[in-house]
């Protein structure tokens, strides 16, 4: 033992191995090769393909490559699970998740070795933080199973889920994707990474084990192409998709008009920011956590750095020595940090784009590391002297890539942190609570890390702001993508909504001639276009402004520019505002009724509809200062609160019927939230709109926070879908039109709403859902 | 150096991450077999074998002489293929100094004797400067003071900082370890105010705690003044040491302390010259583990001779 002298003097740590004996034992009595999970059923497809140990670049199973045939299959196996699943009733359906939850606890180990093996990350990760956080899932929603009809009544299951899950935490994302939908009372077919299908396959194996009823969770493997065919398939009503913002586009595109629920978690470029007064020595931890967890392979890595000028020099001196430390390599080391990169094509990819970088004039750390050879390893990497205009500032590197620049005051920080397409998550880092909170309540993301980061908990809702998709995946917010709301009965009259015909009346000429123009930044405006579109009604037509592309543009600036001070109004203010509105509505009953009467409502129709109309103001008028976000509780000493943020300036088209009803159905919800609305009224019957300008202007709203622009369809509403600085479009009108807007919206990835049901059946609280978006703001607190 | 109070005005610590840091830790470094008992021996030799008791006697602290000279059964140390090993010091009262001198006489072994009114440091001031002289006239290597806690949970760095001048004066040659108490101290930002004041004034250890008071040295507390320390050769270019007192009693702590100095300060760090234990029954757990080392069956107290 003359050795211990030698390593008593170098005190290094030697190797650290974790036994992955168990793990190739499973394998092994799998012959290396794995079938699809469907029905209950193992099926053997065709052909396989290979999965690798990214550490050593060798094949380690043969995985089923599952078809159209499966996949038809697989649907019809959740399709009949179905009604068993519901059966069973929240008590039935907690048991199982339940035993799910244990079951990933008693095989904790087994499933960390894995997946491990399979995708390349440390045991630490998997065995510390994967494995447990997937365990925390299955323990969470097993309580919102019971709990899911007294919490959510008025909701219900939508039915057969396609899941589509990336390779980065192939188990966690499994957890993120099963879950909540099997509390919500679906039934589910997931699709694993192509590269890490193992512990997928493992976790079918489990519910095997546990009796879970044959058809509830069906696993197929394979390529994008059962992804693709998951999308396309008519009887899948829900598509949740976690992955590159690329292809979420393509997505979306592809369900356009399919009436599936879509969740999108996509990309980011999640900024890292800190002050001067931050504890710099617990922000390099951060950036560890951040950039250096995962090989960076994370969608919310704290990729962009951006510290304040005073204390850069300092902060990057010490980042390069914490590099140094890092240890990198076989990551069945249990003292490994960074292991390796899931596939060559992706190494190959990180390293293109900080070449790249460098070649833009940033300046290069990387630490000294010995890589294991044959393995796909990339070292840490710090990029400085990186400017907001340089490619690897703005694209998602999804390695351990962190590039750095500085900035000078708070307000600045928020501009540099929002200048991306993405939301997905930041950091800030502050020993100052005022900068804090100010500084989390402007970031554009649905997750503020206040002096820490890459924090996960069940219980706490996830997901993007922007082009990082949209849907939550975790917290009570995170049901709703799993429920769909129980339709109301009709309030409204629709036998004589409209007058169909579009014949050209005369104008009645016993009154003065009125001027309807379009309604955009607080003004009365004529119509770029310069023509009129003439309205049948009763007694002959009325004019009203023929609005243009160029309106629309006009429209979205002011209503972008309103938005600003709109949604950072009080909501007090916002509720004062609409009370107003009510009050003055109610001084122009008489021309209100008229507009209604004058398209064939009859007089009790009409006054039912005014009726609706004033109630629902008072509605939403109550509403402004009550969506109160929650205090989520994490295992851990936190504070974690939601805000329910308004999205953007809105586009909304407004159903055919009902003109008066429907515009402010439509409208209200996201007036009230604070977002800042372009609307266009029933094509038909746009006089009641016509009518309200004036209202509105004496109403108090702030110019441009409501413009209304009349036209045709056509015009308006593709430069709408289109329109990049649109957050978000509500689509009342017509299924065909619905399916344009939404294949026309993944420009900027604006959020949809296309209801195919009347907008009076449609309760309250999904109005006022889909008019925010939920942002988690985390803050760990300890004197 | 001077006291710098913009230096000391301007250090923050964040708990919450500290923490973060700390539990992180354990699952990131690990050391196994050989390597762990390479490590474990490292721990003996920056061990400060301590007796710090109302009823020591020149017997038992006879004891403790004899275990720093021999911690490890010969015949373990033998088939780990080493002559010999010792503590790093040994720890003890004033009156107890004089008594392990000549114990360990031809030993390179130091004597550290804790002073200034330890635990509580609040005898006369000039009772406390006599003590160090005392100790360090019967021939202790190294004192052991203990600051005043009122002056860092109110603030007054200047008071703490002359303080600690007329300490480390009073030590002359003897190398001075300060205590802080940090179980006293209220915050971790405190902990590290008092550190860089400490280190200003001229201690040349940093240490944790007395071992009296009701929390002692953790993880958290030893990371915020590991990166104190740092910081302070940043300022000078001058190595501090530091050393965690109370509360270690297994071979897994004192290797966690290990893993902490090697991450946040480096191999210059993992020596007794910069690093040092306070323990008293650490060296027992430790010396199991070497043994099932050795022959793979888990180790018994009563197989290892008492201190």
């Amino acid at each position: 033992m003359n050795q211990i002298q030698s390593l008593l003097s170098a005190m290094e740590y030697g190797p650290a191995p974790e036994d992955a004996k168990l793990a190739y034992e499973w394998l092994d009595a799998h012959k290396r090769e794995f079938g699809l999970y469907m029905g209950g059923m193992w099926v053997k497809a065709e052909s396989t393909f290979p999965t690798f140990n990214p550490s050593t670049g060798k094949e380690i199973a043969q995985i089923s490559q599952a078809t159209q045939q499966h996949v038809d299959d697989a649907v019809k196996h959740a399709e009949k699970a179905g009604k068993e699943w519901i059966k069973l009733g929240p008590t039935g359906r907690a048991k199982y998740l339940y035993a799910l939850a244990r079951q990933i606890q008693k095989h904790a180990r087994l499933f960390a070795v894995l997946e491990s093996i399979d995708n390349g990350k440390p045991i630490r990760e998997t065995r510390d933080i994967d494995i447990p956080l997937v365990a925390r899932h299955f323990y969470y929603h097993a309580g919102w199973a019971k709990l899911i009809e007294d919490e959510f009544p008025n909701h219900e299951p939508i039915g057969v889920c396609g899941q589509i899950i990336p390779w980065n935490f192939p188990l966690l994302m499994l957890s993120w994707k099963i879950a909540p939908a099997l509390a919500a009372g679906n039934t589910v077919i997931l699709k694993p990474a192509e590269f890490t299908s193992l512990t997928a396959l493992l976790f079918a194996e489990i519910c095997e084990r546990i009796g879970l009823p044959k058809g509830v969770i069906n696993i197929l493997t394979g390529d994008g192409e059962v992804g693709k065919a998951l999308v396309e398939h008519s009887k899948i009503k829900k598509i949740a998709f976690t992955g590159s913002t690329e292809v979420g586009k393509i997505i979306r595109k592809s369900t356009a008009g399919s009436g599936k629920k879509l969740s999108l978690e996509l990309g980011g470029k999640s900024p890292f920011i800190v002050f001067e007064d931050a504890d710099l020595d617990s922000v390099v931890e951060g950036i560890v956590d951040a950039i250096w967890f995962n090989q960076g392979q994370v969608c919310c890595a704290g990729s962009r750095l951006l510290v304040q000028e005073g204390v850069a020099e300092k902060l990057y001196s010490k980042i390069r020595a914490r590099m140094e430390t890092l240890r990198v390599g076989d990551p069945l080391d249990k003292a490994v940090d960074i292991g390796a990169i899931v596939d060559s094509v992706q190494l190959q990819r990180i390293s293109e784009l900080v070449n790249q970088g460098v070649s833009e004039g940033a300046t290069i750390f990387q630490s000294k590391c010995d890589f294991p050879t044959g393995g796909w390893f990339y070292p840490p990497t710090l990029l400085t002297g990186v400017e907001p205009a340089s490619t690897v500032a703005q694209i998602e590197i999804f390695g351990p890539v962190l590039v750095a620049m500085t900035f000078r005051t708070p307000a600045e920080a928020v501009v540099l942190a929002n200048n991306t397409v993405y939301g997905l998550a930041s950091s800030v880092w502050t020993q100052n609570i005022d900068v804090a909170h100010d500084i989390a309540s402007k970031i554009k993301a649905g997750t503020v890390w206040v002096n820490c980061t890459n924090q996960f908990d069940a219980s706490v809702g996830f997901g993007g702001y922007r082009e990082s998709g949209y849907g939550r995946e975790g917290g009570k917010e995170g049901l709703f993508e799993y429920l769909q709301p129980k339709s109301l009965e009709c309030k409204l009259n629709k036998s004589t909504k409209k007058s169909t015909t579009r014949s050209t009346g005369t104008a009645n000429t016993d009154k003065l001639d009125r001027t309807h123009k379009l309604f955009i930044g607080g003004k009365q405006v004529r119509p770029d276009s310069g023509y009129s579109l003439t309205i049948p009604t009763l007694n002959g037509s009325v004019e009203v402004g023929r609005g243009n592309r160029k309106d629309i543009r006009n429209a979205v600036e002011a209503a972008e520019s309103a938005f600003a001070s709109w949604s950072s109004a009080t909501s007090f203010n916002r509720a004062q505002i609409l009370y107003y509105f009510a009050e003055n509505l109610e001084s122009a009953k008489a021309q209100l009724l008229a507009s209604l009467t004058n398209v064939g409502y009859s007089p009790a129709e009409a006054d039912n509809e005014w009726q609706l109309s004033l109630e629902l103001i008072l509605t939403y008028a109550a509403w402004a200062d009550k969506n109160d976000g929650l205090v989520h509780q994490p295992p851990s000493r936190m504070l974690v609160y939601t805000k329910n943020e308004p999205i953007g300036p809105v586009a909304v088209i407004c159903p055919e019927e009902n003109g008066l009803y429907g515009l402010l159905a439509s409208c209200l919800p996201l007036l009230a939230m604070g977002n800042s609305v372009i609307a266009v009224p029933s094509y038909s019957n746009p006089l009641p709109s016509a009518e309200l300008y004036r209202i509105i202007e004496a109403s108090d709203f702030p110019a441009g926070v409501w413009n209304i622009i009349t036209g045709t369809p056509e015009e308006l509403e593709s430069t709408l879908a289109d329109h990049d600085a649109i957050q978000s479009i509500w689509h009342f009108g017509t299924t065909e039109n619905q399916q344009t807007a939404e294949a026309k919206s993944i420009g900027n990835l604006k959020q949809t709403w296309t209801p195919k049901t009347s907008i009076d059946t449609i309760p309250v609280p999904e109005f006022v859902r889909r008019a925010t978006q939920v942002k988690n703001i985390w803050v760990p607190f300890g004197s | 150096m001077e006291l710098q109070l913009k230096v000391i005005e301007g250090l923050t610590v964040n708990r919450s991450a500290v923490e973060r840091r700390t539990a992180s830790l354990g699952g990131r470094r690990t050391v196994k077999k050989a390597h762990q008992a390479a490590w474990l021996l490292r721990a003996i030799q920056c061990m400060d074998l301590t007796t710090l008791s109302g009823d020591d006697t020149p017997g038992n602290v006879h004891r403790l002489c004899a275990k720093a000279k021999q911690p490890v059964r010969q015949d373990i140390l033998e088939t780990l293929g080493l002559d010999s090993l010792h503590t790093g010091a040994v720890c003890v009262y004033h009156q107890y100094v004089e008594d392990c001198k000549r114990n360990l006489e031809g030993t390179s072994i130091p004597v550290a004797a804790v002073s200034t009114g330890f635990p509580a440091g609040l005898s006369p001031m000039r009772e406390r400067l006599h003590e160090i002289q005392a100790s360090v006239a019967a021939g202790a290597d190294e004192i052991d003071i203990v600051i005043t806690r009122a002056h860092v949970l109110t603030g007054n760095w200047q008071a703490l900082y002359d303080e600690m001048q007329m300490f480390r004066e009073a030590c002359g040659e003897a190398h001075v370890k300060s205590i802080l108490a940090t179980g006293e101290l209220g915050t971790l930002t405190n902990v590290a105010k008092a550190s860089m004041v400490c280190m200003m004034a001229g201690a040349d250890f940093i240490k944790t705690s007395t071992g009296k008071e009701p929390v002692n040295a953790t993880l958290p507390v030893a990371l915020t003044m590991n990166r104190m320390i740092r910081e302070y050769q940043e300022m000078t270019g001058y190595k501090v040491g530091f050393k965690p007192a109370g509360g270690i009693r297994t071979a897994k702590q004192s290797l966690d302390f290990l893993i902490l100095m090697k991450e946040e300060l480096g191999h210059d760090w993992v020596q007794p010259n910069l690093f040092r234990l306070g323990a008293s029954t650490l060296l027992s757990d430790i010396e199991r583990q070497l043994e099932h080392f050795i022959t793979g069956r888990y180790s018994a107290y009563n197989r290892h001779p008492q201190a």
